[in-house]
């Protein structure tokens, strides 16, 4: 019953909405980023990228996801 | 004659690293790498594109595994987002030699050396390897270095603003009393600003808008990189004494 419910979350810096039991890969699947080109900070903390799979995303989490760019 | 350089245990080819900023394309920033023969190159961390899931990235045009990654605290302007920057930097792929940049004011984006001083710790304690970007005040590089920075890189004027170096006397007592690597960082303008910061005795020059908003970058990138070549020779060489009059280059003797 519960996994049929959408939760949202904040993500870098807007509204996303997502699948209740989604974890940080489920996302990064959606979004089509590539594990090894990205880190994420997950509420303030960085997500060790060996959890993705374990880390189920909540209601109201505050998601950062960053990449390189070009930079001088 | 071999001229090793080293910044923290890693070996680089050049002298010469560049900045992947303000270039027109990736493709571009791709061609002037090439061109500048370097084999670091700074890079930013910003946010994922969520919208244009499909944009391409700098990585598909700058493979990681062939040039060296610097990343950057480009754009923080407190200790704590300098520290979260190079920390995300770490997670995404082990980056530990990374350059610090804390900036205290918007107009000249001049370092905060306070805060600066205050990251080079906290960043050494947790295993990084910190690239300085500072004053060229030699008390606060001593102060840098004493704190374990791997690199010291004082600026030769206000980044981007192609000045060139202002304070030689500065710079060359700043190389004269470093351990580690001293490499001028921003405010090199053209490529005769990148052969007097090598001439000084530097061990290597930052350059990213000099190439990038040059008219042609790949042609400058290429002068750049013949520019360090020729001015780290020519401060093996060893210049000559600088005399007031004239000395003749022929014998004076045996004229007809």
């Amino acid at each position: 019953m519960n996994n049929l419910k959408k939760i949202k979350i904040q993500l870098n810096g807007g509204e996303y909405i997502l699948k209740n039991g989604s974890n940080l890969n489920d996302l990064l699947k959606i979004l089509k980023k590539d594990n090894n080109k990205v880190a994420i900070e997950l509420n303030g903390e960085i997500a060790d990228k060996k959890k993705y799979k374990k880390i189920i995303l909540k209601n109201k989490d505050k998601l950062e996801i960053v990449q390189f760019i070009g930079g001088g | 004659m071999k001229d090793e350089f080293k910044v923290a245990g890693t070996k680089l080819k050049s002298r010469l690293i560049v900045g992947t900023g303000k270039y027109k394309s990736f493709k571009q920033t791709a061609e002037a790498i090439k061109a500048s023969g370097a084999d670091m190159v700074t890079v930013a961390v910003r946010r994922v594109n969520i919208l244009d899931k499909n944009k391409p990235t700098l990585m598909d045009y700058i493979n990681p595994k062939k040039i060296i990654y610097l990343p950057n605290t480009a754009g923080c302007f407190t200790s704590n987002d300098a520290l979260r920057t190079l920390r995300l930097a770490r997670e995404m792929g082990g980056w530990k030699l990374v350059k610090l940049e804390v900036l205290g004011d918007k107009k000249t984006l001049y370092p905060n050396m306070i805060e600066t001083l205050k990251s080079t710790k906290i960043l050494v304690k947790e295993g990084f390897k910190v690239m300085v970007y500072c004053t060229d005040d030699p008390i606060m590089t001593k102060k840098l270095e004493d704190v374990g920075a791997s690199a010291i890189m004082p600026l030769a004027a206000p980044i981007g603003s192609g000045l060139g170096i202002q304070n030689k006397v500065n710079i060359k007592i700043i190389k004269e009393q470093t351990k580690v690597p001293v490499i001028v960082d921003a405010g090199v303008g053209s490529a005769s600003d990148a052969s007097i910061a090598m001439e000084l005795g530097c061990d290597g020059v930052l350059i990213n808008t000099a190439i990038a908003e040059a008219k042609k970058p790949i042609l400058m990138a290429e002068a750049m990189k013949f520019a360090v070549i020729s001015g780290r020779k020519s401060y093996l060489a060893g210049r000559m004494k600088k005399k007031n009059f004239g000395s003749p280059s022929s014998p004076t003797k045996n004229l007809i």
